[in-house]
């Protein structure tokens, strides 16, 4: 009875005013969560297509795509870079596993291709990701380029290279030969595992190791450290430059997996594939809370953001909103996002203040 | 009737009383930082508000400049009861502030600094030369032999200080309010800056001076206010207080001065660190550190007093190994230091805590917790992952043997107060295990408490063994726990003392030393 009655008459307002400001807090730091949610309800209301099994795997299956670029985005953009050369790598990558797989390597010399098979092709378009990232890396680290300029110029480069890849046409009925011991290219698109698209399966994989390395490994501490205060980084001993070339490496595969997926998806490579892409995925980690000055985010809140643009493009499609009017509705989306960004940026430091 | 008058409990005399808080509280969900605060300002007079870290004090004068409003009591501005929404309010109400943490464009010049925002222009166009002749103007106030079209970047902190200070006269305040003004400011330009609040004080402006620098606070304050834990501690004229008086009403007890160990060499006597003829060479001609030798051992504490830019920073910079000009020869227990990086020198013993916690000491985005393991994350590692047991382990260790106050490790590290996010920077730093434990200006804006516990930790560093290398540029630090005190001018070693032999005269000739003629004098401000 007196443990009831003892809290001071004083403590019940503040105590609720504390709750309502933690509340909010918590509220707008799950604001892309609520969005998706609020996004689901509204879709499912207005039209019965939208919450079927059928539905939601293809949704889901189209947002694995961006996903998978986001998360790599995401931890370049943690160490408070950019990465805008992922649209072209996913290109890139799509070209190679196109050219590995119709033409091989040729070697004139001796007048013959050489052809891998499809795992070995993965793992080499895989790795060609990683040099294009550790390119970007060299260009920011070692030659202290912006990230935004560096990877600009790579944008254009692996376009460009793309392009080179096959004179500009498409390596169309990636199949392969049975002889040549290289088919089975499309299962990576189209295949499932226990009924779930293996590319579904995919972004759980990466999101599920991205999340792993951000909050568990060394490397993830460091990478929030290094967007946090690369100053404050290095005296601790943390090697910044290593850790950016990481990340820019990171993203790098992680586009080039993006790009073996559309490739696989298409049954053909074509050389504009993953235009503009870069965009969604940089929209997708923003949308999911991750700060464009560094330090703050995480990988669930990306893997979110993405399938927050997945629901919107998907939805509207179904509602048949023209294309157009899909393009206003998605940019508005994504400038909402940034402007929420900056109010949380801006609503932590009166907070922090608050508390000095 | 004005209500100015009904505040009796501060003593009053000739001066009026231009800004009261009444019964200001402010609080934040789990904390009262406020508590039914009294606080008058006089007109023509020094205000001096001292606390603790975490006493409200910060809390206090955001609510006057309007960066925050009160959750209860309020403002009376000249017996008119106000409200501030906006710092911009407050400026217009004539109260300015200088804040600890500078506010300021480091790409900018010192006038574009000064008249931010508040350009002087001219159908639309920005009067540059206007600006820069009332920054000369100013300056010259000062005593500043700085130019107005001068980057912000290039200058010391002292001078961004003093920038600072500039840019709040420029705005005929009739409050000012000064937060640690003096913290960066070397000695001559304190006078300097104690001479312009006379000037203000004859003005009748009314100053609100917030330092740690108690004997500092009795030459120039005229009223002091005390707060402690949120609350008005005490208020008295300044001619009644004394430095003990002081302490006792911010602590809540008499602190005990840092006590000496007694340290000979043959309790520890092996050499850990030996410098030989280290020299670093400055951009533009001659050097910034020239021929420094010295030798830490075992278990010692070794104090290095200096003025600004004696060179004392950029000694723990090259020990670190992060400025690879440096020549010489550093010694770590008898091994040679060449290329080594800074986290190979960490993992060798060496470890740096630095004078800018905030822009070289602490992460603000992380956690208390991971501010602590930052340096040390590759032992806290099981199979190729971090280890919450281990890590865990270690962070409340830290917490608990250096008492820091916070009120959980996953709480953010800008959470923390000064003294606090000091003893983060430290815990971080002895997770390293290091050998050699180099502190640069350790008690820099922080309280007479937490300064009396970061000079114990040292102590018992050093009684582990540890070798201390500390820097300040506060003579009083030069008497407490060193052992042997190296002074360090423009560049030099101009004098060296044991404990014994301290004495305060010769430590500050020696600082202010002159270099000796025979060195080539470098084409220093041409005029």
């Amino acid at each position: 009875m007196s443990a009831i009655t003892s809290p001071a008459p004083s403590a019940p307002p503040v105590r609720s005013k504390a709750f309502g400001l933690s509340l909010g807090v918590l509220l707008f730091r799950l604001r892309a969560l609520i969005a998706l949610f609020v996004l689901i309800g509204i879709f499912s209301i207005l039209t019965p297509a939208f919450f079927t099994e059928q539905n939601l795997i293809i949704l889901v299956g189209q947002t694995a795509i961006n996903a998978i670029m986001a998360v790599g985005m995401t931890f370049v953009i943690l160490t408070g870079g950019i990465d805008l050369s992922v649209g072209s790598t996913v290109g890139f990558s799509a070209m190679i596993s196109g050219l590995l797989i119709n033409r091989g390597v040729e070697i004139p010399p001796l007048g013959v291709a050489l052809y891998f098979n499809i795992p070995m092709v993965i793992v080499l378009c895989l790795l060609l990701g990683v040099i294009v990232g550790a390119f970007n890396g060299i260009l920011i680290t070692r030659f202290n380029v912006a990230p935004f300029i560096a990877t600009l110029g790579t944008l254009y480069v692996a376009r460009g290279a793309a392009q080179l890849s096959n004179d500009g046409a498409t390596f169309p009925n990636l199949v392969g030969r049975p002889e040549l011991g290289n088919t089975g290219f499309p299962i990576l698109g189209a295949g499932s595992v226990l009924g779930i698209p293996i590319v579904i399966w995919i972004m759980v994989v990466f999101a599920a190791v991205a999340a792993f390395i951000a909050g568990k490994t060394p490397f993830g501490r460091q990478v929030y450290a290094v967007g946090g205060n690369e100053r404050a980084a290095e005296l601790s001993g943390i090697y910044v430059n290593r850790i950016k070339m990481r990340v820019y490496m990171i993203c790098g595969l992680c586009a080039a997996m993006t790009g073996l997926i559309t490739a696989s998806q298409l049954v053909a490579a074509h050389p504009a594939v993953g235009e503009s892409y870069e965009l969604n995925a940089i929209a997708a980690v923003v949308l999911g809370g991750t700060s464009l000055a560094g330090g703050r985010g995480t990988m669930w809140g990306t893997i979110v953001g993405a399938l927050v643009i997945g629901v919107l493009t998907n939805g509207l499609v179904l509602l048949g909103v023209q294309e157009f009017w899909k393009k206003v509705i998605t940019g508005l989306v994504i400038i909402l996002a940034v402007v929420l960004d900056q109010l949380q940026e801006r609503f932590q430091q009166r907070l922090a203040l608050k508390r000095a | 009737m004005n209500p100015a008058e009904l505040d009796l409990s501060t003593p009053t005399n000739a001066s009026e009383a231009v800004l009261v808080a009444e019964k200001v509280s402010k609080r934040f969900p789990g904390t009262v930082a406020l508590d039914g605060v009294d606080f008058t300002v006089y007109a023509g007079a020094v205000n001096v508000l001292i606390g603790e870290n975490g006493a409200g004090k910060s809390t206090l004068m955001k609510i006057l400049a309007g960066v925050d409003q009160p959750t209860s009591g309020r403002l009376l501005l000249n017996g008119v009861p106000v409200e501030f929404k906006s710092t911009r309010e407050a400026a217009q109400a004539g109260i300015g502030i200088i804040f600890q943490e500078l506010n300021l464009y480091p790409n900018l010049s010192i006038s574009e600094n000064i008249f931010v925002a508040r350009e002087l222009t001219r159908s639309g166009v920005v009067q540059h030369r206007l600006q820069e002749q009332i920054t000369a103007e100013l300056l010259e106030r000062l005593e500043q032999p700085l130019k107005p079209g001068m980057l912000v970047r290039d200058l010391r902190m002292g001078q961004q200080q003093i920038v600072e200070i500039a840019k709040a006269l420029s705005q005929n305040v009739r409050i000012l309010i000064m937060d640690e003004p003096t913290s960066a400011l070397t000695a001559a330009e304190t006078e300097a800056l104690f001479r312009i609040i006379a000037d203000l004080k004859a003005n009748g402006v009314a100053i609100i001076y917030i330092s740690h620098k108690l004997e500092e606070l009795l030459r120039i304050g005229d009223y002091v206010t005390v707060l402690r834990d949120g609350k008005l501690a005490a208020a008295a004229p300044a001619r009644n207080v004394t430095v003990p008086w002081m302490i006792e009403r911010m602590v809540g007890r008499s602190v005990n001065a840092p006590r000496h160990r007694i340290w000979t060499k043959t309790n520890g006597h092996q050499p850990v660190l030996e410098v030989k003829n280290l020299s670093l060479p400055r951009v533009g001609g001659g050097f910034t550190l020239e021929n420094v030798s010295l030798t830490l051992r075992r278990g010692e504490i070794l104090a290095i007093f200096g003025l600004m830019g004696a060179g004392r920073t950029e000694l723990f910079e090259c020990l670190m190994g992060m400025r690879p000009e440096a020549s010489g020869e550093v010694l770590l227990n008898g091994r040679r230091l060449q290329h080594e990086t800074v986290r190979e020198r960490i993992d060798l013993g060496v470890m740096l805590v630095p004078e800018d916690r905030q822009r070289l000491g602490l992460v603000q985005k992380l956690s208390v917790a991971q501010n602590i393991t930052l340096a040390n994350l590759n032992r806290l590692v099981t199979w190729f992952w971090l280890s919450d047991r281990r890590e865990t382990a270690e962070i409340t260790a830290m917490i608990r043997s250096l008492a820091i106050k916070t009120s959980s490790p996953k709480q953010s590290i800008t959470a923390l107060s000064g003294g606090n996010q000091q003893k983060v920077v430290i815990a971080k730093s002895l997770l390293t295990e290091p050998r050699v434990l180099m502190l640069d200006e350790p008690t820099r804006g922080i309280d007479v408490g937490a300064k009396a516990e970061i000079f114990e930790i040292m102590n018992q560093l050093a009684e582990k063994g540890l070798a201390v290398l500390f820097v300040s540029s506060e003579l009083p630090e030069m008497f407490t726990i060193p052992d042997r005190v190296i002074v360090l001018s423009k560049g030099k070693i101009t004098g060296e003392f044991l404990h014994d032999e301290l004495n305060e005269e010769a430590l500050v000739l020696a600082a202010g030393a002159r270099q000796q003629t025979e060195h080539p004098v470098p084409a220093a401000q041409p005029s």
